[in-house]
């Protein structure tokens, strides 16, 4: 690469890190200047420094809650993945079991999770109930995207590995799921982010009847006893576990994929 | 792999026996109705170049196809030289149009398949699959990834991998259509030059007149929709290099197999007005 190639890539680079930063800065700055000037009560709207000093003052009891909402969405995605893949590979097998099950799954899909959560806390202890409605979200994306890339498998390749006489489960393991994979890693991706939602949609109707204790049932908790300061960290704390999990998710696909899918790579313009 | 300067070859020598495969009375009716072969006739002799030229769409990659047990000819036989039935496993090699590698296996990795899926252990097939990666000369990129390689080399590595079973039979699907015309005389010669040192039998699909006289013993020339032979053309020049492709023998070959060829389309116009 050239000195003056590698600079404008440099510059590119650091401008799309830096003009989201500023962004941000700005919005902050706007935010802290309003409360101010208007003198706004922080029981309406508190500033970004008193949310900030209440994450720090409040921590022992965020951080505790945000290890239950934590535990809940991974374990929620690692079963919707497991469950996802694994359905994905006997639809894939048998075209019965597919016709049978998948307007199931759909349904499943399209029905509001939230009208589901009242139903599921009655027949499952809390915390199982929660974690039910984390993985009938995420789940969907990853059987649906695995599904299509099984699917989608080069037909000369089918063609070729018939022709050495391979079995079904060598079709299966040698082509079937690296050809899927990228499908998968992008429904996986998608799952991250609707995990979260699947157990903060549950801990809000687990909190309203009045247990749980993750960071939804302290935003739920603090608004009715007007904490607005501690809403904000709450709510703050759930934002950037999204963030987190969605980058965290993000980089895994590309190091899976960085040696041979086109989505993973770097053209040279 | 290096292109020698001159190849040699006595067809004669090669096309004695007994055919490897013969295609008698082979129809073949798709499900959505269309006929791409009626009453084909062909027997492949062994050690041959045989060339299937015709239209698009006259059935010769479906023959093709065919040979390879990919599918079943709807009536008619094919009969192979030991007892009715397919070689087990090793016996074909076939090269696809396009390259169709895996792109998430290196060139090792997609050349080593044909032996993972007999089950031969890795270790075992390795100096296998570096042998037939030498043979197309890409003994150095064994740990590459296809989408690192050209257009030619993708080529080269799935010729390797029909190579790599040592097989006595390799069929080939219009293999070079898709290259520049630079990289394809070049690999028509390491193809004529790899049939030379290792005296495979190859049944080679194309519609270029130009390619299929350059590297055949002899071209069957098909007509379309259905598929059938119309005419044979025997290819007897000894030696293949860059004076033959300049010679008035080949521009007379050419000639012979190009009127044979206007006489299939002719007789597709003709079918195409009566019905």
């Amino acid at each position: 690469m050239s000195r003056a190639r590698f600079d404008t890539d440099w510059r590119e680079r650091a401008l799309r890190v830096a003009l989201p930063c500023a962004a941000l800065g700005l919005g902050v700055l706007a935010w802290d200047l309003v409360v101010r000037l208007e003198d706004i009560p922080p029981y309406i709207l508190p500033g970004p420094g008193l949310v900030l000093s209440t994450l720090v003052s409040d921590w022992p009891v965020l951080s505790g809650s945000l290890g239950v909402t934590l535990t809940t969405t991974l374990a929620g995605l690692v079963l919707a993945v497991v469950g996802g893949i694994a359905l994905a590979i006997l639809f894939n097998q048998s075209r019965l079991l597919e016709y049978s099950l998948y307007p199931y799954a759909v349904i499943l899909q399209v029905t509001p999770v939230i009208a589901i959560a009242p139903l599921l806390l009655i027949y499952l202890p809390q915390p199982a109930a929660v974690l039910a409605c984390a993985w009938i979200v995420a789940f969907f994306p990853v059987l649906a995207n695995t599904t299509l890339g099984l699917n989608s498998v080069d037909h000369n390749l089918i063609d070729l590995f018939a022709l050495y006489g391979a079995s079904r489960w060598q079709i299966l393991a040698h082509l079937k799921l690296p050809a899927a994979l990228p499908y998968m890693l992008g429904g996986i991706r998608i799952a991250g982010g609707l995990a979260l939602i699947g157990a903060v949609v549950a801990e809000i109707a687990a909190g309203t009847a009045g247990a749980g204790s993750g960071l939804a049932y302290r935003i739920v908790e603090s608004g009715y006893r007007l904490n607005i300061p501690r809403l904000f960290a709450a709510l703050l704390l759930l934002s950037v576990t999204g963030i987190v999990m969605f980058f965290a998710l993000s980089l895994a696909s590309h190091l899976v994929l960085r040696r041979w899918h086109e989505s993973a790579l770097t053209r040279d313009a | 792999m290096v292109a020698p300067e001159n190849i040699r070859r006595g067809p004669q020598a090669h096309t004695n026996g007994a055919p490897v495969v013969t295609l008698e009375g082979v129809s073949k009716v798709f499900a959505n109705g269309v006929a791409a072969l009626e009453q084909f006739d062909l027997a492949v002799r062994p050690g041959e170049f045989l060339s299937l030229i015709g239209p698009s769409g006259c059935g010769k990659s479906t023959a093709l196809r065919l040979i390879a047990g990919l599918g079943a000819p709807s009536s008619g036989t094919i009969a192979w030289q030991h007892g009715s039935g397919l070689p087990a496993g090793h016996g074909i090699g076939f090269v696809f149009q396009e390259p169709t590698l895996m792109p998430w296996a290196t060139v090792f990795g997609n050349v080593f398949l044909p032996l993972r899926l007999a089950g031969v252990a890795k270790t075992q097939a390795a100096p296998q699959v570096m042998d037939a990666l030498a043979r197309v000369g890409l003994a150095d990129f064994a740990a590459v990834h296809p989408r690192e390689l050209s257009g030619g080399m993708k080529m080269r590595v799935s010729i390797a991998r029909a190579l790599v079973t040592q097989p006595k039979l390799l069929l080939m699907d219009e293999p070079f259509a898709a290259l520049d015309e630079i990289t394809r005389f070049k690999l028509n010669d390491d193809l004529l030059s790899l049939w030379e040192s290792l005296g495979k039998t190859i049944v080679f699909v194309t519609h270029s007149v130009f390619e299929s006289v350059y590297l055949s013993n002899r071209i069957v020339v098909m007509t379309p929709r259905p598929g059938r032979v119309l005419a044979e053309v025997a290819i007897d020049a000894p030696m293949r290099d860059r004076s033959f492709r300049t010679s008035a023998r080949y521009v007379e070959l050419c000639r012979i197999t190009s009127d044979a060829l206007a006489r299939a389309m002719a007789q597709d116009a003709a079918t195409a007005k009566t019905s």
